[in-house]
């Protein structure tokens, strides 16, 4: 394959409902980062119907360019539909990279197109950079998340990679950035069309499993009653994070089993884990150590779980847990 | 109906251990496993098994050992075993493990394909996918459900982030399962005899019709370049300050970790 005739940094601008996805503009922001290494554009590519408007916001983020995919069968995701006009995409506009969200849709539609593009696919990349030969750096977890790997795609384009919502950051927005629009239009062949959606529900994802979870905010006898632990909830809605708990909340009734943090209960490893009014018993530590970064606030400041934490704050968790999740609705928001 | 779950052995990741002194990973003594979400896969089969028959094989790329797996699967009331082995197929990635699966699945028989939706070692959910393309049909991913309409007719429902989609599809179809489906049943008595007695099938890389340079190492568009551990972890930080100051420490912290 010739490789010189792949240019430009592309994102797949994942949308859902009409609205493109934060994970879009992290992408973006990475991209341009990458695109500027290479002496490439930033090529945004976004699907859907009736979804132009949403273009102008995209070049506002970063993009120099935006191609767009307005088709009534692409109002919502179906595989079969998205990769047909992708691959399309692709074909025409050869990009070296395409970036993708690791989101279930971008999980689902990454890997078709990297077997219908017979090109390589990194999955939830924490990190991406672009070496001395031109060639894009993939880094991520494996063996769950014991081992870093940094993987390369040397012989094939595009060089495919998901990265996972919030992993990236977004550029500031730039009111009245120019780039361009290109409307592109594709044939489809219906033939292939399987999967029909049917229905799609919302609803309110509160019982996940704890070890999925890339937050966890958990509580121990620090945290105390039930009424505490609504207080824990309402920070973790902020956050998109479940609610866990040591073993002594647990034992006490106040919150299932199935939440329980330690030997007897789960062994989580989020990116994130507050350990609030949690002591650290062994058995607790056990079930949580290896978390990315810990955030601990205890009243004790000899409490054994301030060993493993990665930011200790001696205090009063009543006081801090209502300041902390008002601050951080601020922050969202403002983002 | 035959149905043909695709499974894989992995290391149970939540037994790996980090050396405290080198940093470096434990790996010695750590449990070989079915991987959950192809267990869950493995148990939507056999509940199409105990309520229309079907018919289902299991089958495996590794190496000789994952043999154990497959006889598990027998054990738990797989009709038929197939290890894919062979030094071919060795140092794939995810593309190069879907070309070798899906020309092992084009020499059977069957309506449904059953993966995983990712491998607890790897989590890149990609070889389901990457295998119904090969295949030339559609793809279900993040199951969790799979009720049968009629005659080849098929619901399933899908999670996504903030709910899930009833999709409907006829056969021949892929859907790739989460572990959270269902409660996989435990091996038999019975079937764990009978698992012994049954032959595992061993298919190295002649019996599929793939060519070589689109296997193992050599079929890999991916390769790794570098694997490091995470490293140890450094000594924290510490503050007993007041409840706003600590709020602030907080918030900047999660910023500078691009949490928030």
């Amino acid at each position: 394959m010739d490789k010189t005739l792949y240019k430009n940094v592309f994102v797949f601008a994942e949308q859902r409902g009409g609205v493109v996805q934060n994970v879009a503009f992290e992408l973006i922001g990475k991209a341009s980062e990458l695109a500027a290494s290479l002496g490439e554009k930033v090529v945004a590519l976004l699907l859907g119907h009736e979804i132009e408007q949403q273009a102008r916001l995209l070049i506002e983020y970063g993009a120099d360019e935006v191609i767009c995919i307005d088709h009534p069968y692409l109002k919502d995701y179906l595989t079969e539909q998205y990769s047909q006009a992708v691959y399309q995409a692709i074909m025409e506009y050869k990009p070296s990279v395409f970036l993708i969200g690791a989101t279930t849709i971008g999980r689902d539609l990454g890997p078709r197109l990297s077997a219908r593009l017979n090109t390589g696919l990194t999955a939830d990349c924490t990190k991406l950079e672009i070496s001395e030969n031109k060639e894009l750096l993939m880094t991520r977890p494996a063996f769950g998340g014991n081992l870093m790997a940094t993987i390369i795609c040397s012989d094939h384009r595009p060089q495919m990679s998901t990265v996972r919502p919030g992993v990236m950051q977004k550029a500031e927005r730039q009111t009245g950035r120019k780039g361009e629009i290109i409307r592109m239009p594709v044939k489809f062949d219906e033939s292939k069309f399987k999967v029909r959606l049917k229905e799609t529900v919302k609803e309110n994802k509160g019982l996940v499993d704890i070890t999925e979870a890339r937050i966890l905010i958990s509580g121990g006898r620090g945290v105390g009653s039930k009424e505490g632990f609504s207080k824990l909830q309402e920070m973790a809605e902020v956050l998109g994070a479940e609610v866990s708990a040591s073993r002594a909340v647990v034992d006490a009734g106040i919150i299932d089993h199935d939440r329980q943090v330690g030997q007897t209960g789960k062994t989580v490893r989020p990116d994130l884990y507050f350990a609030l009014g949690i002591s650290g018993a062994v058995q607790h530590l056990a079930g949580m150590e290896e978390s990315d970064y810990i955030v601990a606030v205890n009243r004790d400041k000899t409490a054994p779980i301030f060993k493993v934490a990665d930011l200790g704050i001696v205090g009063d968790v009543s006081k801090i847990v209502p300041l902390l999740t008002e601050r951080l609705k601020k922050e969202i928001q403002e983002k | 109906m035959d149905i043909v779950v695709c499974i894989k052995q992995v290391p149970d990741t939540t037994e790996i251990k980090i050396n405290p002194v080198t940093g470096t990973l434990i790996r010695d003594g750590v449990p070989s496993i079915m991987n959950p979400d192809d267990k869950g896969g493995l148990e939507v089969a056999l509940r199409m098994k105990d309520s229309m028959r079907a018919n289902v094989t299991v089958i495996t790329m590794g190496p000789p050992q994952a043999d154990a797996i497959l006889r598990e699967a027998l054990a738990m009331g797989a009709d038929r075993a197939i290890l894919l082995t062979d030094r071919k197929f060795a140092g794939a990635d995810t593309l190069a493990t879907s070309n070798a699966l899906a020309g092992a699945l084009k020499c059977l028989k069957w309506d449904l394909v059953i993966t995983g939706r990712q491998a607890i070692d790897g989590d890149t959910a990609q070889v389901g996918p990457q295998t119904a393309e090969h295949l030339g049909i559609p793809q279900i991913s993040y199951v969790t459900d799979l009720v049968h309409e009629n005659g080849n007719m098929f619901s399933a429902r899908k999670e996504t982030e903030d709910g899930y989609q009833i999709l409907e599809f006829e056969t021949p179809a892929l859907i790739t399962v989460l572990s959270s489906a269902n409660k996989a049943r435990y091996m038999s008595v019975r079937g764990i005899v009978e698992a012994y007695g049954k032959e595992v099938e061993v298919w190295g890389a002649d019996k599929i019709d793939v060519p070589e340079e689109k296997l193992g190492l050599k079929g890999s568009p991916t390769k790794v370049k570098q694997a490091f551990a995470k490293g140890l972890k450094g000594a924290g930080e510490f503050y007993e300050v007041d409840p706003e100051e600590a709020v602030s420490i907080i918030i900047s912290k999660l910023k500078e970790k691009f949490i928030i």
